[in-house]
């Protein structure tokens, strides 16, 4: 099938100034997303892993518009995104929409619930029917689970849960063929999580949606996503079919990412190898040679500090840029 | 005895919208050496439950009941002998660690002050145990680095930091309050090992406030679930998660997606958490909970005691979802 | 479609199926507003003190530029504040009606308070916000303007404008709205920074909502609180500004009088016994900060950032 959107070869890099240099001195160049590609079909959910500093967010906010990339291609339908002028590239805008962390910081406060999700209605469909407007969005209130008579209140008086219901609720009036959630449930506490990774399952099920959904949280992403893409420092490490990456992953990386995620069971806790991962991430400003996970890697050679590792296809649409990668069950999987 | 005994505790804040009542009777004990784990959501207390103990209330809190370490009331004590039990017998690690460091202190001045105050080393001696105590909690090349200042250091470090600060007095009870909920997996699964390590090498009894059922699952001895102030079950961490006896701990457990398993949908809790000014009049969790029954709405179940178990569930056991 | 039941019983106990009428920040701050004493008390003060300026000349018995001659000479014992002459406040040196004096120069110095505040609301806001938001180079030239404006001697200038330009009440209104939006600018810069930090400008961003849309809708009603607090402050400030103006004799033209004139004039006659002179201008002035201040601070309370 057709990519709906396929990225590639994008990267971003932000100049970053000494405090106090001279304003002629060139800046520092911080890669926070390298070269990094992609496919995305119609109606398939993209996860995307990594620890903070990572990139993943800044990936995300390259491929809706709000941080200019710096180099490589977003094509959403043929079109190349990152290279269309501004105006050209508000027009496709209402086709991508985006899916906070924080619910309740990506709602304005002085604004009614009802203007905030007729808002992108309002801005790419002025000559709507004011009577159409508010239809459309207590349809929409009632699909995401909010009662429709809560359409003048403010967002204050609702709960984080319900806050991004209604963030949720916005990014779809457009009838968007891409949603892009940024750690949708992070914020949300663990007996809500289950409300909103429901709905949003079930809506992208029945809109059709296309989705990825960037979270720090292995366990939510494996459980929403069809494939799974793991970012370390800027770049890809890993992609596969999220079951396949969760049960025998090849990368180092991706190895010692699962057998870090915790597990609500004792039993299966205490019988658990923990190759724990020494160390951090390293400066985003100065990188690592060759591989930038050789610093940490438990496997590292002499050789990875020279060269950086290609994403290599190693069958079943399961790419590895790791060389020396070999598959490795860090977690026995049942049911 | 217990270690830290708390007997009905009840924490209040006056607010300008009426009070709050984060805690409602809450009893706990802790032995030496033990771990356990106090689990729930926002607004579940947890916290506040530590604050009230360690004497760190907010002040418009109040908290009233017993809270006993080694048999002294921490509740009825002054500020200043709360200090002294506070450095030297029992101490907090937070989730925030930048919250009790000095952002314009060295480390090792903030480590040796410690020191000097409570056990009358001199500058140098305690300069050197403090070294000693950043290599136990492995932060590489302490020597050089305990002259940094805090933002130096990465979150994991200074959460190393912290710990490293807490446990300097060789205290006997050790509160980490939600300490891995800011960081990242790989860097969670580091402190979680040293926490153990710490346990295994001091024998300090720690307290794990948390929202993470997984973190605790490899953790504790003991867990103590909490939903609107009160204590939901608690129990041995092994049958709490094999066969728990709350609607509450059951659908929780539910709710969470899991790496080492398929579920095709996830089971909800339906609504939100309490609000804790307007809490219902029977047990907090009635609005909620799918098993609900008649009288759970009108009267708050009270803590049923077995052997090594505690339920507040007007559901029968076996009836639990 | 169905609807996401779990979720709906959830919320929806309590929840009659009308609409329900949300309470907007704006309501909780008016709330919050009204229970502190000292603040209602100044807003009354305050609502008493225009209502003097506006309607005050309906009691007034003679106009303010009316020359009592019969008095001209024996003020220390006919001018006296006295019902009976229907010079309720007495009258000044000259002889005119101070009651009548005083509702005008009131007028005078709260609307000179009025304009200099409301210039400031309106072009040092949207001149902030539209800096703050575009940033960069943009940002750098705008608040380079504002710093050259800033760093002109003011008080200099405007004694020579009007010394040049002969005195003038619209001079002193250009004068005062030409600086008001300085300061008001910065804090409206200062604070877009921050709100445009935040998501929901992104999420605007993100939808392809127009700049100036943005700036009108997301940035600027987020900046009111503030703005509106430093306004209320800065009314009381141009009062007195344009009072030390008045008192030099710069300001206001005979036969129109401020706040700032009477009380230069009551101060000369003070020595004499004339104490009424004096005193009435002055308490309205005095009572007119206060009250700015007190309602200032309430204001502040009640719109307090840390609180939302």
């Amino acid at each position: 099938m057709e990519s709906l959107l396929s990225v590639r070869n994008l990267s971003v890099t932000f100049d970053v100034r000494k405090p106090g240099s001279w304003p002629w001195t060139p800046p520092r160049k911080l890669h926070a997303v390298s070269e990094v590609s992609f496919d995305l079909k119609p109606g398939e959910c993209l996860g995307i892993v990594g620890e903070s500093g990572s990139g993943k967010s800044t990936l995300a906010r390259a491929i809706v518009g709000t941080i200019p990339s710096s180099d490589g291609n977003i094509m959403f339908e043929g079109h190349d995104l990152a290279n269309m002028d501004p105006k050209q590239r508000r027009v496709h805008r209402r086709d991508v929409q985006m899916i906070f962390q924080d619910p309740l910081a990506a709602l304005n406060p002085r604004m009614t619930v009802g203007e905030i999700i007729a808002e992108p209605l309002i801005t790419h469909e002025p000559n709507t029917p004011r009577d159409e407007v508010k239809k459309r969005v207590r349809e929409l209130m009632e699909r995401v689970g909010l009662l429709p008579n809560l359409i003048n209140r403010y967002p204050h008086e609702f709960s984080g849960g319900q806050c991004q219901r209604i963030g949720i609720a916005r990014a779809l009036i457009l009838k968007p063929k891409l949603i892009i959630c940024d750690e949708p449930v992070s914020a949300l506490d663990v007996s809500v999580q289950a409300q909103v990774i429901n709905l949003l399952m079930e809506l992208q099920r029945d809109m059709g949606l296309s989705m990825i959904f960037i979270a720090h949280d292995l366990s939510v992403v494996k459980h929403i996503s069809d494939r799974t893409l793991v970012l370390y420092l800027g770049r890809v490490m890993e992609t596969a079919d999220s079951r396949k990456l969760t049960t025998a992953p090849e990368h180092p990386y991706s190895q010692a990412l699962i057998a870090s995620v915790p597990i609500p069971d004792p039993v299966l806790e205490r019988a658990r190898p923990r190759p724990i991962l020494e160390g951090e991430l390293p400066s985003p400003l100065a990188p690592p040679s060759g591989c930038v996970f050789r610093t940490r890697c438990p496997k590292a050679q002499v050789s990875c500090a020279e060269t950086k590792p290609a994403l290599e296809d190693i069958g079943g649409n399961h790419l590895v840029a790791c060389p020396f990668h070999e598959a490795e069950e860090v977690l026995a999987v049942n049911g | 005895m217990s270690l830290l005994e708390i007997e009905d505790l009840r924490v209040t804040f006056t607010t300008a919208d009426g009070d709050v009542h984060a805690v409602n009777g809450l009893s706990l004990n802790i032995d030496k050496g033990e771990t356990l784990a106090i689990v729930g959501e926002s607004g579940s207390g947890k916290s506040q439950t530590a604050f009230a103990a360690m004497g760190l209330l907010a002040k418009n809190g109040q908290a009233t009941g017993q809270a006993r370490f080694d048999g002294q009331d921490l509740l009825a004590m002054n500020t200043r002998q709360l200090n002294k039990i506070r450095s030297k017998d029992m101490a907090m690690i937070f989730q925030d660690p930048m919250t009790s460091l000095n952002p314009y202190l060295r480390v090792s001045d903030q480590m040796a002050e410690v020191l000097m105050l409570h056990q009358g080393l001199s500058k140098s001696a305690a300069v050197t145990e403090a070294v000693r105590m950043l290599d136990a909690v492995r932060i590489p090349d302490a020597r050089a680095r305990i002259t940094m200042f805090p933002h130096e250091f990465s979150g994991g470090m200074r959460q190393r930091i912290m710990i490293a600060m807490s446990l300097l007095c060789q205290p006997r009870l050790l509160i980490a309050d939600e300490p891995t909920t800011a960081l990242d997996v790989t860097v969670q699964a580091q402190i979680m090992q040293l926490l153990g390590d710490i346990r295994q090498d001091f024998g300090t009894a720690i307290i794990l406030i948390t929202h993470d059922l997984g973190i605790v699952a490899g953790f504790c001895d003991r867990t103590l679930v909490m939903y609107g102030g009160q204590i939901m079950e608690e129990g041995p961490t092994d049958d709490i998660f094999s066969d728990p006896s709350h609607p509450y701990t059951s659908g929780l457990l539910k709710a969470v997606p899991r790496l080492d398993k398929e579920t095709a949908e996830l089971a909800t809790i339906a609504g939100e958490p309490p609000d804790m000014s307007r809490l219902p009049a029977g047990c907090p969790f009635s609005p909620r909970c799918a098993q609900v029954l008649d009288n759970c709405r009108a009267e708050r179940p009270s803590l049923e005691v077995t052997p090594g178990r505690r339920r507040a569930c007007h559901l029968p056991v076996k009836e639990v979802a | 479609m169905f609807p996401n039941r779990a979720a709906v019983e959830g919320v929806g106990d309590a929840m009659e199926l009308a609409e329900v009428k949300g309470r907007s920040l704006w309501a909780d701050a008016r709330t919050r507003f009204f229970r502190n004493k000292a603040a209602v008390i100044s807003l009354i003060m305050l609502i008493m003190v225009a209502g003097f300026a506006l309607f005050g000349g309906v009691f007034a018995q003679y106009e303010n530029d009316f020359v009592d001659f019969s008095l001209i000479g024996s003020n220390a014992y006919k001018g006296v504040p006295s019902v009976e002459t229907g010079h309720y406040f007495g009258t000044d040196s000259n002889g005119r009606d101070l009651f009548a004096r005083t509702v005008q120069g009131t007028g005078i110095s709260l609307m000179v308070g009025v304009v200099g505040a409301l210039v400031a609301v309106i072009v040092g806001t949207l001149y902030g916000a539209t800096a703050g938001y575009y940033g960069g180079r943009v940002d750098g030239l705008m608040m380079r303007i504002v710093d050259v404006l800033m760093s002109i001697p003011f008080m200099f200038v405007l004694i020579l404008m009007l010394v040049i330009f002969g005195r003038s009440i619209f001079m002193l209104f250009l004068g005062i709205g030409l600086i008001s939006w300085l300061d008001m600018a910065r804090i409206a810069r200062g604070q877009t920074l921050t709100i445009k930090n935040k998501e929901f400008v992104e999420v605007a961003v993100a939808t392809g909502v127009h700049p100036v849309k943005i700036i009108l809708r997301h940035i600027v009603p987020n900046l009111l609180g503030i703005v509106i607090v430093y306004a209320t402050l800065l009314v009381p400030n141009m009062i007195i500004f344009e009072s030390f103006i008045s008192f030099l004799g710069l300001g206001v033209q005979e036969p129109a009088t401020s706040l700032g004139a009477l009380i230069n004039e009551g101060s000369r006659t003070m020595q004499f016994g004339y104490y009424w002179q004096i005193a009435y201008p002055l308490f309205f002035f005095v009572v007119t900060i206060f009250a700015f201040f007190f309602v200032g601070d309430g204001l502040r309370d009640a719109l307090d950032p840390k609180d939302r």
